[in-house]
This record gives structure tokens, C-alpha cells and sequence, in this order.
């Protein structure tokens, strides 16, 4: 049953991440990673991490995407039209050679974990595994020092991009 | 021959009885929307007074059919510039994203039908509340992609406000729905009712609700916070290019995000289906509340004039943003006392 | 638990057949005369000079950015507002720091007129 949903689910998972890749237009692109996000989303709710697949839409596909299509549209990117500063068959090159190296890395690590056999047998599941209040409990207790850490980040963050934006205006 | 056929379909029971409720759900909200666009245009008429639709069928109630059947026959127009597939698409999204919302709304506790226990609820999850924040997100896109896809500057225009527009308003209404959470102790909004049984939450938490229903009111772009639509500016906003039922769409978007967001008030703040002592049925108490709010948003509609987009900006950062912080640091406090 | 989620899954089946059919629908039943002045972009009684896609004021990206990161920090309201009771006078003072931190810059931000609309 839950790889009946899972096949489909990774599917198109995989197929969107091609479509952001292949994608002509810029705004074609960033709808392509939306869906491949809530793709991802339904994957982490089969992995009954609840909390976490609502967090990756509302934080990834609800807000870092907005902020995305915001800079398209500001920036006035329409299609694709050819680097002039680079030849495309360098570019591609590197490209190519780039990712490459990225796809070898990332089956080396899979092909690893998977020899480890971590994930063989899946460990039965506490009842409540995944819900917020599990997620909570962890990060208010064993995880306090990150948190208020992660709120320093976000103020440095406020801080810089009213600099950068209001020096524009200025 | 009947027995085989039940036994065949045991293992499905919960597949079939959750295709029966959605269909039922979404049948429901579809039934909806021109119901309240007549709702809307009588309370309207009376609020000016003026008649409203009168003519076709009794109190004009076939002026929504007879309207809804004109639209679908309508040309669809693309604009020869427009992106085609996002421009179809964009429509989509938002119907899409508002009917969809409607799936973790609950509107009575479960009843049992032939030893079966039935919640009144398409999908109980116990986050619930942030899956709606989740996916009434989605809808942004709709308005991004129409303003985008028509390659026109009202579109753009409207579609980049209304977007920043939400996306400031959705933060309040998040921070506001915290302090209801911190009192229920859960995202569940079947909890939240059930932890209201004696009051509702309403009474201890008046600056709450008033920032989650402001906030609900700009999220769906209703007046005074009808931006997009502002015509002396912006002609249509996003849907200036759009015609026939493409266009119907986006307005059944609004209509249904407005039924959700009024299911969601009654849920958070009027004790859902509680009806405290008044001999009604719990889903005519929820009913009532939640045609009570819809009336409040077309009488708003009628009282006050579209605010200014950068005092509406203003307004959600520097006024309803800090209240609500400020709101749930006294309410833990009093929590933690 | 999962079979929860799957009333929300028949629910987004269903309505990704409504409103894909309604797109389907309304593209198939109406009429089609194309002529090309009604091909144009809409403009107020004149044709369009003016490309639609000029360069944006940046307050849009500023109020985009601020959205993100106090969604960001809204989201790490969620879960410590169901846990508070549990938690005590501990979260209390843990939410408190994090509100302030965050306050500091609310107020920086505000100071700096990154809230001005103008």
C-alpha cells in the first residue's frame, strides 16, 4: 500500500526535478521545484514525519518559493537568452564535468548507506514518531543552544537584507 | 450474492467511505459559492437600498445557475502574448488550493452509520490547523502565475500586490492562531473545539480573534482589503486578462476561501459546534456561526471604502504583526502564572 | 495515522478533476473568433507602448524577505505552543529570549523604515 503511493509519488518527484532543470523559462522552472517540493512533502508524510512534510510547504514550496517567483518577476528574467561572456560549449563543459562529479559523490554516499545496512529492516515506530509535538519536545529540551542560536541567524539575516535593500533605494 | 459483494469490499472500506465524504465535501462547496454570490448580491441590494436579483426563479435565487451556465459558454479569450499554459493553469491553483483546504475543516463530531464510525471531516490529521496555513499558501501562486502569464502591467501589477499583500496578512493570522494553541495544547482543530466545550475561546482571547479575522479578511482578498481588484487603479488586477469561466474561478476561490476562513474563526474562536445550552443539532450550531461570519464579511464589504495599498502594508506590519506578538507573550505569561 | 492523510490525498484527487475540468471545459464549450485586436493585451482605449515587464521596486523583495524569515520563526512558534504547558517557566524563558532576539530586529527594521511602504 505505501509503495503504491511512494512509486507514483517519487515519480514525479524525480520528473519535476528534471522539468526545473529543463525548463526554458525562469517562472516554468520555480513551478516545476514547487511541485517537486509538495512531491516531497508526500514523501515525508510516508515516512510518517508529519510535522516536517507541513514545515517543507509551508517554509520551502510557501515562502523561499514566493521570495523566488518575487526576484523573477523583479529582475524581469524572460527565457533564457545566451551568456554573452561565456562560450556555451566551455560552459557546458564545465557544466557537465561539474555534475559529474556532484552525480558520483551522491551515489558513492547512497551506495554506502545502503551497504551499511542502517536502513534494512524499518525499526518499529514509536506511536507518536513524527507528530509536532514529538518535534518540539526534542528541539525545546536537547536542542536549546541551536534554537536561540537560530534566532541570532535570522536577526543577522533581517538585518542584512534591509541593508542591502534600503541602500538600493537610497 | 450481496454478502459477497460487502466482504469483496471490507479491506476498502475506508477508501470508499473517504471518496464518499470528498465527493460529498466538494459537491457541497461547489453548491456553495453561488449560493453565497446570491447571498451576497440580495444583502448588497438591501445595504444600498436597492432590490437586488429579483427576477429569475423565487428571490432570484436562479440568478446564480442561469449566470454560472452563461459563464461556462463564454469565450474563453487568451491574450495573443500570454503564456498559454500558465495562464490555464493559474485558475487551476486556485480552485485547486481552496477546495483542497476544506479537507481538514471538521463540522461535528463522528457519527456512526451501520457500525461504522464516520467524523464529519474529509481527513483528521493531527496538524490540522497547519496543513490549512499550508496549503491556503498554494493559492499565491495562482495570483503570481495569472498577474505573470498575462504579460500585461495591470496583471503584473495585481498580481505582484496581491501577492504581498497575503503573504504579510498570513503571518499575522499565524502568530494570532498561536495563542488559541498555547490554551488547547494541539494543532488538531477537533481538539481545539472539544477544549471549548464550556466557553468559547472568544472570551478570553477578544484581541485574538479580532487580529485572526482582520487578517482573514485580507487573506481573502475581501473588501476593504480588495487590492487586487482595485479597478481605478489597476482595472482587474491578476485577472484583468481573463474571461467566461476562467474568470468565474478565481471568484470561486474567493468564495470558498471565504467559507474556509469562517470555518476557521468558529473552530478557533466561537467553539465550533458547541452550541452551549441552545437545543440545536452541532452542525446547525456550526452552520449558524459560519453563516453568521459570512454575513459580517458582505457587511463589511458594504461599510468601509478600500484602504490604501501602502497603509494596508503598513497597517499588517507595524500594527496587527507586533499586536499579535505582543498577544501571545501576555497570554503565556497568564499561561505560566 | 497515514490513513488520515488519505482523505486529504482523495480530497486533492478529486479536486484536481474539478478544476482541471472546469479549464477543459469552458476552453471547449465557448466560441472561438480570434481577430487580432482582441489578441492585444488590454490597455484603457490605446494600444500598449510600455512592455509589461520592467524592472520591479525592490520593496516587494524586502517585504518577500521578511516574510520568510518571520514564517521561519512562526513555524518555531508551532510546536513550542503545543508543548508550553508541558514545558513550564523553562519555555517560558527559552520563547522569551527567542521572541526578543527577534524583537531587536523587528525594531531595527522598523527604525531603518524597511515597514515604510514609501
Amino acid at each position: 500500500m505505501e509503495l503504491l503511493i511512494f512509486y507514483p509519488l517519487a515519480g514525479l518527484c524525480v520528473a519535476f526535478a528534471l522539468g526545473v532543470v529543463i525548463n526554458n523559462s525562469p517562472v516554468g522552472s520555480a513551478m516545476s521545484l514547487i511541485a517537486m517540493m509538495l512531491g516531497l512533502a508526500g514523501i515525508f508524510v510516508l515516512q510518517q514525519a508529519h510535522f516536517i512534510a507541513v514545515l517543507q510547504i509551508i517554509i520551502y514550496a510557501g515562502a523561499i518559493m514566493v521570495l523566488f517567483m518575487f526576484v523573477i518577476m523583479l529582475l524581469n528574467l524572460k527565457g533564457s537568452g545566451e551568456d554573452a561572456s561565456w562560450r556555451s560549449r566551455d560552459k557546458n563543459l564545465l557544466m557537465t564535468v561539474l555534475s559529474g562529479f556532484l552525480v558520483a559523490g551522491l551515489l558513492y554516499k547512497i551506495l554506502c548507506v545502503l551497504n551499511s545496512g542502517e536502513f534494512d529492516s524499518p525499526a518499529s515506530l514509536p506511536e507518536n514518531f513524527g507528530t509536532a509535538r514529538e518535534v518540539g519536545t526534542i528541539l525545546f529540551t536537547e536542542f536549546v543552544l541551536p534554537f536561540e542560536v537560530a534566532s541570532i541567524l535570522l536577526l543577522v539575516a533581517m538585518i542584512g537584507a534591509v541593508v542591502l535593500a534600503k541602500n538600493k533605494v537610497d | 450474492m450481496i454478502d459477497d459483494a460487502i466482504e469483496f469490499l471490507e479491506p476498502y472500506t475506508y477508501l470508499i467511505i473517504g471518496s464518499v465524504k470528498a465527493l460529498v465535501i466538494a459537491g457541497a462547496l461547489l453548491g456553495i459559492v453561488p449560493l453565497l454570490v446570491w447571498l451576497e448580491r440580495r444583502l448588497m441590494g438591501r445595504f444600498q437600498v436597492r432590490l437586488g436579483p429579483n427576477r429569475v426563479g423565487p428571490f432570484g435565487l436562479g440568478q446564480p445557475i442561469s449566470d454560472s451556465i452563461k459563464l461556462l459558454f463564454k469565450e474563453s479569450i487568451i491574450q495573443g502574448s500570454a503564456d498559454k499554459f500558465l495562464f490555464h493553469l493559474a485558475p487551476a491553483i486556485v480552485v485547486f488550493t481552496a477546495i483542497v483546504t476544506f479537507a481538514v475543516i471538521p463540522f461535528g463530531d463522528p457519527i456512526t452509520v451501520m457500525d461504522q464510525e464516520i467524523g464529519l471531516w474529509a481527513a483528521n490529521v493531527d496538524i490540522g490547523l497547519l496543513f490549512v496555513f499550508a496549503i491556503s499558501g498554494m493559492g499565491i501562486y495562482g495570483m503570481v502565475l495569472a498577474g505573470f502569464s498575462s504579460n500585461n502591467k495591470y496583471s503584473l501589477m495585481g498580481g505582484l500586490r496581491s501577492s504581498a499583500q497575503m503573504i504579510s496578512y498570513e503571518l499575522t493570522l499565524g502568530l494570532a492562531a498561536l495563542s488559541v494553541i498555547v490554551l488547547t495544547g494541539s494543532l488538531s482543530l477537533i481538539d481545539m473545539v472539544n477544549s471549548q466545550d464550556s466557553y468559547p475561546n472568544i472570551l478570553i482571547q477578544p484581541l485574538a480573534f479580532l487580529l485572526f479575522f482582520i487578517a482573514g479578511v485580507a487573506e481573502t482578498n475581501r473588501a476593504p482589503f480588495d487590492l487586487p481588484e482595485a479597478e481605478q487603479e489597476l482595472v482587474a488586477g491578476f485577472h484583468t486578462e481573463y474571461t467566461g469561466m476562467k474568470f468565474a474561478m478565481f471568484f470561486m476561490g474567493e468564495y470558498i476561501n471565504m467559507v474556509t476562513m469562517s470555518a476557521l474563526v468558529t473552530l478557533l474562536f466561537l467553539g465550533g459546534w458547541n452550541s452551549y445550552g441552545i437545543p440545536v443539532w452541532p452542525i446547525i450550531a456550526f452552520a449558524g456561526k459560519v453563516g453568521f461570519l459570512l454575513c459580517v464579511f458582505i457587511w463589511l464589504r458594504s461599510t468601509y471604502p478600500r484602504i490604501r495599498y501602502d497603509r494596508l502594508m503598513t497597517f499588517g506590519w507595524k500594527v496587527l504583526v507586533p499586536l499579535s506578538l505582543l498577544n501571545l507573550l501576555v497570554t503565556s505569561v497568564f499561561v505560566v502564572l | 495515522m497515514l490513513e488520515s492523510y488519505l482523505g486529504a490525498g482523495i480530497m486533492m484527487l478529486m479536486a484536481i478533476g474539478i478544476a482541471g475540468g472546469m479549464v477543459v471545459m469552458t476552453s471547449m464549450l465557448g466560441p472561438k473568433r480570434e481577430f487580432a485586436d482582441k489578441m492585444e493585451p488590454f490597455e484603457c482605449g490605446e494600444s500598449p507602448i510600455v512592455s509589461p515587464h520592467q524592472r520591479f521596486s525592490v520593496k516587494f523583495y524586502l517585504v518577500a524577505v521578511l516574510f520568510v524569515l518571520f514564517d521561519i520563526e512562526a513555524v518555531f512558534f508551532f510546536p513550542w505552543a503545543i508543548l508550553f504547558k508541558q514545558l513550564g517557566m523553562f519555555g517560558f524563558i527559552e520563547m522569551l529570549l527567542f521572541i526578543l532576539i527577534l524583537g531587536v530586529g523587528l525594531l531595527y527594521v522598523w527604525k531603518r523604515g524597511g515597514l515604510d511602504w514609501e
